[in-house]
């Protein structure tokens, strides 16, 4: 199986080292050009999504991402990536890749000295999972057909609606494999 | 370590294969958030300027500091001087998203650097070389840079550091595990952290490129040397045309080793920031804070 990681920005090299220990490929999406190889799943990692997002359109692979998640791919959007998947931003007009029916707000937790570890995490279907949250978005609303998985006092911060899963933390930086076994098994 | 410490390193690795800008007002910040900047520091005066006019150089005005903060939804990072730990407390108490506390101001501390940990808010520090950059980890900065040799858009100083960085993150890796004790000794830092390095290839931190990178060329030779990513001052807002220069350094160091992209974004940029050589200079700021 080969996963492609969105490596514009960010921490993508951290998913990468996961999906090793899983027994997956992985290849870096840099440019257009590299979206014409053949992938099974995306991941879309933290970082900033303002650059990433910028990057996505000037870079043309914005919209061919759009459509091949609208025709199915799955995906895995983590911090920065779950603002580049949302309907909506929360205060924002601007939008990125759009696919996933919920509102989300950046920095919703506040600058640095807000950023948190969560010890007492649980993720449906994956169970208790220890959280990252680094200047975190979390999920204000969603559509009724988004399935919730996870919530932190009372913030829904993981959610997954048809192929696409999407986190406000960073299961990239847990030491712990399961998060992104729950996406492998999703494909 | 603390949760703290760790959410701090972390935050570094959000920044990685973004660039970070030096600016001065709120203008300067937008301009720097739209052209694809993945965080900010704010600075009293950029590098260039500094050395111009000469006399002390401090920690920014913290009005002009919470302007940049509103003015922008990125990280703002801010500087500090070597061993001003007050400095520090205030840039703390405005809750900034990372000091640096930066041999580019001018010292406030010819011997002692801020125990940094004892701050919840993260450090980033320049270092020359790997002993440097284990001290300043030891003292509990969370993040890494070159010194470069700041406000003179010459990248020798800072490819010599990186060099110098890397060679010596090789020798310690390839050592025996009874050589390293004397290694720690030799370079003036806790075991502990030589030990890291030898099992794990690189620092225990994330380790950015700055001082005196002034073109797209420059931002990719660092980045291919190694480098995670990218400190611009004086680069961006002393060149002819800062938004068109900052967007094509934006896009270098995503696509660093495709040398058709990077030959066709440094095109008709205008004037580069003037430049002196490191060597014709008076004040090595490199030469600060060891």
């Amino acid at each position: 199986m080969k996963i492609a990681v969105l490596a514009v920005q960010g921490a993508f090299e951290e998913h990468e080292k996961v999906l090793w220990q899983l027994g997956a490929e992985t290849m870096q999406l840099r440019k257009a050009a590299d979206l014409e190889a053949d992938f099974d799943g995306l991941i879309l990692p933290g970082g900033e999504s303002t650059v990433q997002g910028k990057l996505l359109r000037e870079l043309s692979m914005l919209a061919p991402i759009r459509d091949r998640i609208g025709n199915g791919l799955p995906v895995f959007a983590t911090c920065a990536g779950l603002i580049l998947l949302a309907e909506h931003i929360s205060g924002d007009d601007a939008t990125h890749i759009g696919t996933l029916p919920v509102t989300v707000r950046r920095n919703a937790y506040g600058r640095q000295l807000g950023s948190f570890h969560y010890a007492e995490g649980s993720i449906k279907g994956v169970g208790n999972f220890p959280m990252e949250f680094i200047r975190a978005p979390y999920i204000e609303r969603t559509a009724k057909c988004v399935d919730t998985l996870a919530a932190v006092e009372g913030h829904i911060v993981g959610v997954r609606y048809k192929k696409q899963l999407a986190v406000a933390f960073h299961p990239e930086l847990a030491g712990d494999t399961r998060m992104h076994q729950y996406f492998l098994d999703m494909i | 370590m603390n949760r703290q410490y760790e959410l701090n390193k972390e935050l570094a690795q959000m920044l990685k294969g973004g660039v970070i800008m030096d600016v001065t007002t709120p203008e300067q910040a937008k301009i720097a958030e739209s052209a694809g900047a993945c965080a900010v520091m704010a600075l009293e005066r950029i590098p260039a300027d500094i050395r111009t006019a000469g006399g002390v150089s401090r920690m920014s005005d913290p009005k002009m500091i919470r302007g940049i903060q509103q003015a922008v939804s990125i990280p703002v990072m801010a500087k500090c001087r070597i061993g001003h730990f007050v400095e520090a407390q205030l840039l703390e108490a405005i809750e900034i998203d990372y000091i640096d506390e930066s041999e580019v101001l001018s010292p406030a501390d010819d011997i002692f650097h801020i125990d940094k940990t004892k701050f919840r808010v993260p450090f980033v520090c320049g270092a020359r070389n790997l002993g440097e950059a284990l001290r300043r980890i030891s003292e509990g900065a969370s993040m890494i840079r070159t010194k470069g040799e700041a406000g003179t858009g010459d990248i020798a100083q800072a490819v010599h550091h990186m060099r110098m960085m890397n060679r010596t993150i090789a020798k310690v890796s390839s050592m025996r595990e009874d050589e390293l004790f004397d290694e720690a000794k030799r370079l003036c830092v806790p075991h502990a952290l030589i030990q890291y390095v030898h099992e794990n290839r690189r620092l225990p931190v994330v380790n950015f490129a700055a001082g005196g990178v002034a073109t797209p060329a420059d931002a990719a030779l660092m980045m291919q040397l190694g480098a995670e990513g990218v400190f611009i001052g004086s680069g961006i807002f002393k060149s002819e045309n800062p938004e068109k220069r900052a967007e094509a350094i934006v896009k270098t160091v995503t696509n660093y080793t495709d040398a058709a992209m990077i030959a066709k974004l440094s095109e008709d940029l205008g004037e580069a920031m003037v430049g002196i050589n490191a060597d014709e200079i008076e004040l090595l700021m490199a030469e600060r804070g060891k």
